[in-house]
């Protein structure tokens, strides 16, 4: 018990560093969460990190028209709310001014004066009363200048915008389309690959992992205009998904087979020899015995598999095209960035979008690499 | 019905020459047991006549047909692993039947027969389990019984034992005998380096050094009448003195060998005795183990209950009359007086 509460310095410091780096990306994330669910009025005027509080802004409107003016005790007077011209719903007003430059000049409920005796009222909820000795005959109304107290607001507004009005939504379910099958196929046919390099007895064996290893360090921008030329020629593997599954199949296939052959290679001996004994052939064993335990390194090459398939886009721009229909999220934020690059609300929602599956990938299967499946199958275990 | 017949059977990994011309014939329904020092080939010979290791030369005959080429499923053979193998994502109950699985049994006859394993061994209770929620010697229940629910004629034991505790050992030891009085006709093969082991279990056993097969014969022929020098070195604790010299030369032999409990402790000097100095003792209650350093070097001696020697006492060794070994140039024994 008191090893446990006992704070060494080397422990002290590791803790503090992985603090320090969950801080470094969960702080982030956060406010790109914040950010894109907040008003995108309120995006432009404050952070995220005010979102809960009300946000003092300035902002200007005009009185009504000179048509809605009444005579009242000798004086014209035009009456009515800032609110109603606004764009913005009911908000606190705190100051009001006649100047652009001063737009807190006078406080709320009090009277500020023109030169030509002309007055405005501006009370806190937005009702004002506007008067002159003199008929008004300006078509358009006076300009006001008011601090108004906006409360935080939320809303899923940008989320549906851009879903549905930029495209994203589109390329959300094409990014998905790509990247699944380019994870499977892989996992596929690597477990297999890396049974048969880790367990069975063929000729050139240790030449073929020295090949798949030496492969590791291919840069695939390499192979980019061969494939291509292949692809064109095949005619049926051009600008499909078929061809870019096969592709990231391809590009992930060595370090997926280096991965799981270093670790079923590491499974014990004996637990494969007694299936020998127990009459299971290679397949079997690769099914029954291979597969449930090489579970973890298949969870950890999946995330490496995912994360690198979705956040690509030099591949899928070269094997799937930038034709609309077929472009993928990093393509469409890409895009984004340059035509809306101002509209924060729509960048931070379509960021959001595009981080949230690895997220949820990478926690429902980061459990497998904490657990360990071989408890219990040898000894001590 | 398992005979096993070994006939210059070689093994070699490249230029590592593991088992030298090994010749075994072993009887169905035999109890054999290999023993040797570490990395005298044992594991490995059992490993081929398991199947698992190839043979490099010679011929491996299980019921007079050859079966070198033969894979291990389809030898009628079972093996207890020294880690026990069991499959950890699988529960007792499939852990037992994956063999018949494998052999296409129907569903309701594995069913009967793991049950049927599950209740000789006292396993019914955690058929459900995995591996890991098992304890030491449950789990070695369990990798028994995936031997014996394939009703294979060989059984072939690897260290099973060493995984245990003490007690558990013992109790497990005794269990093992118990079952092998249960299958008659089975044929047994055990692997191990504690000769407590190989002494108690054995019909017949098989000493190993350096890859050859140094000599075979029940445990008390062993006890009694060394083949050679190694043997008698081997088996026995505390080791038999190996002495040389004088007292060897008197018998007129290379090598006179006198197990501890055939020594006579005295005071005084006697005809053929030897003088030295006692270096210290083990008193274990039951006997006691003296340890007398004198010219021909260090002579363990044994004498029942406690002793009432102390270290630093002068004394007098003295074997037993009939009692001794005698070895020629060549370390092999020589018969008679």
């Amino acid at each position: 018990m008191w090893e446990r509460i006992r704070l060494e310095p080397s422990r002290f410091a590791l803790h503090l560093a992985v603090l320090l780096i969950v801080a470094m990306w969960t702080l982030p994330t956060a406010g790109l969460l914040v950010s894109s669910l907040r008003d995108k009025n309120l995006i432009a005027t404050s952070g995220w990190w005010t979102a809960l509080t009300t946000t003092v802004r300035s902002a200007q409107t005009r009185t009504g028209e000179a048509a809605v003016q009444v005579e009242q005790d000798g004086r014209f007077v035009i009456s009515g709310n800032l609110f109603e011209g606004a764009g913005d719903g009911p908000g606190t007003i705190t100051a009001f001014g006649t100047r652009v430059a001063k737009p807190d000049e006078f406080a709320v409920g009090t009277t500020a004066s023109y030169e030509d005796g002309r007055t405005l009222t501006v009370n806190a909820d937005g009702a004002y009363s506007y008067t002159s000795p003199v008929k008004f005959e300006d078509g358009r109304g006076q300009r006001v200048f008011y601090m108004t107290a906006v409360p935080p607001k939320f809303t899923t507004e940008n989320y549906s915008n851009v879903l549905f009005s930029q495209g994203i939504g589109r390329a959300f379910v094409n990014s998905l389309t790509v990247t699944i099958p380019a994870t499977i196929i892989p996992i596929l046919i690597a477990a297999f690959a890396a049974y048969a390099l880790a367990w069975m007895k063929i000729p050139g064996r240790g030449f073929m992992i020295s090949v798949v290893v030496g492969l590791l360090v291919v840069p695939l921008q390499m192979s980019l205009i061969p494939l291509l030329k292949l692809y064109n020629a095949s005619g049926f593997l051009s600008k499909t998904y078929l061809g870019i599954w096969l592709a990231h199949t391809g590009f992930g296939l060595p370090f997926a087979i280096y991965l799981l052959r270093s670790y079923i290679a590491g499974l014990p001996r004996d637990l494969i020899e007694s299936a020998q004994v127990d009459g299971a052939n290679d397949f079997k064993i690769f099914r029954r015995i291979i597969l449930p335990l090489s579970f973890p390194a298949l969870a950890s090459f999946a995330i490496f598999q995912f994360l690198w398939v979705w956040n690509d886009l030099l591949v899928a721009i070269v094997f799937l095209g930038t034709e609309p229909d077929k472009t993928v999220l990093t393509y469409q934020l890409n895009s984004l960035l340059g035509s809306r690059g101002g509209n924060w609300e729509i960048l931070t929602a379509s960021a959001f979008i595009t981080i949230v599956v690895p997220l949820l990938v990478f926690f429902s299967l980061q459990g497998y690499f904490v657990r360990g499946l071989l408890a219990g199958s040898v000894k001590g275990g | 019905m398992a005979d096993i017949k070994l006939t210059n059977l070689n093994k070699s990994y490249g230029q590592v020459h593991i088992l030298k011309d090994v010749n075994l014939e072993i009887k169905s329904g035999e109890f054999i047991v290999f023993v040797g020092p570490s990395g005298c080939g044992k594991s490995t010979l059992l490993r081929s006549i398991c199947g698992l290791e190839s043979i490099s030369s010679g011929t491996l005959e299980i019921d007079h047909a050859v079966v070198n080429e033969v894979p291990p499923s389809k030898r009628g053979i079972a093996m207890v692993f020294q880690s026990y193998a069991l499959y950890p994502h699988m529960s007792v109950y499939e852990n037992i039947s994956f063999a018949l699985e494998n052999q296409g049994v129907p569903r309701a006859e594995i069913k009967t027969r793991v049950e049927k394993v599950a209740d000789m061994l006292q396993l019914t209770p955690y058929l459900t389990r995995l591996p890991k929620a098992l304890s030491g010697g449950q789990r070695q229940r369990v990798a028994i019984g995936r031997a014996i629910v394939r009703g294979a004629k060989v059984f072939l034991f690897d260290e099973p034992l060493s995984n245990l505790d003490a007690a558990l050992r013992v109790a497990t030891r005794m269990e093992i005998a118990k079952l092998k009085r249960g299958m008659p006709q089975t044929t047994m093969i055990y692997v191990t380096h504690d000769q407590v082991e190989a002494m108690t279990l054995a019909d017949r056993i098989v000493v190993l050094q350096a890859g050859r097969v140094e000599q075979v014969g029940t445990p008390m022929e062993l006890y009694e009448k060394p083949g050679n020098t190694f043997v008698a070195g081997f088996i026995g604790s505390p080791k038999m003195n190996l002495i040389t010299g004088a007292p060897a030369e008197k018998a007129k032999c290379k090598t006179l060998g006198v197990r501890p409990e055939h020594l006579d402790i005295s005071t005084k000097a006697s005809a053929g005795s030897m003088q030295g100095t006692v270096e210290y003792t083990e008193v274990l209650g039951s006997d006691s183990f003296i340890y007398v350093a004198t010219e021909h070097g260090l002579i363990t001696a044994r004498e029942n209950g406690r002793t009432a020697v102390r270290t630093g006492d002068k004394v007098h060794l003295k074997p037993v009359e009939g009692q001794v070994h005698r070895f020629d140039d060549n370390g092999k024994r020589i018969e008679g007086k």
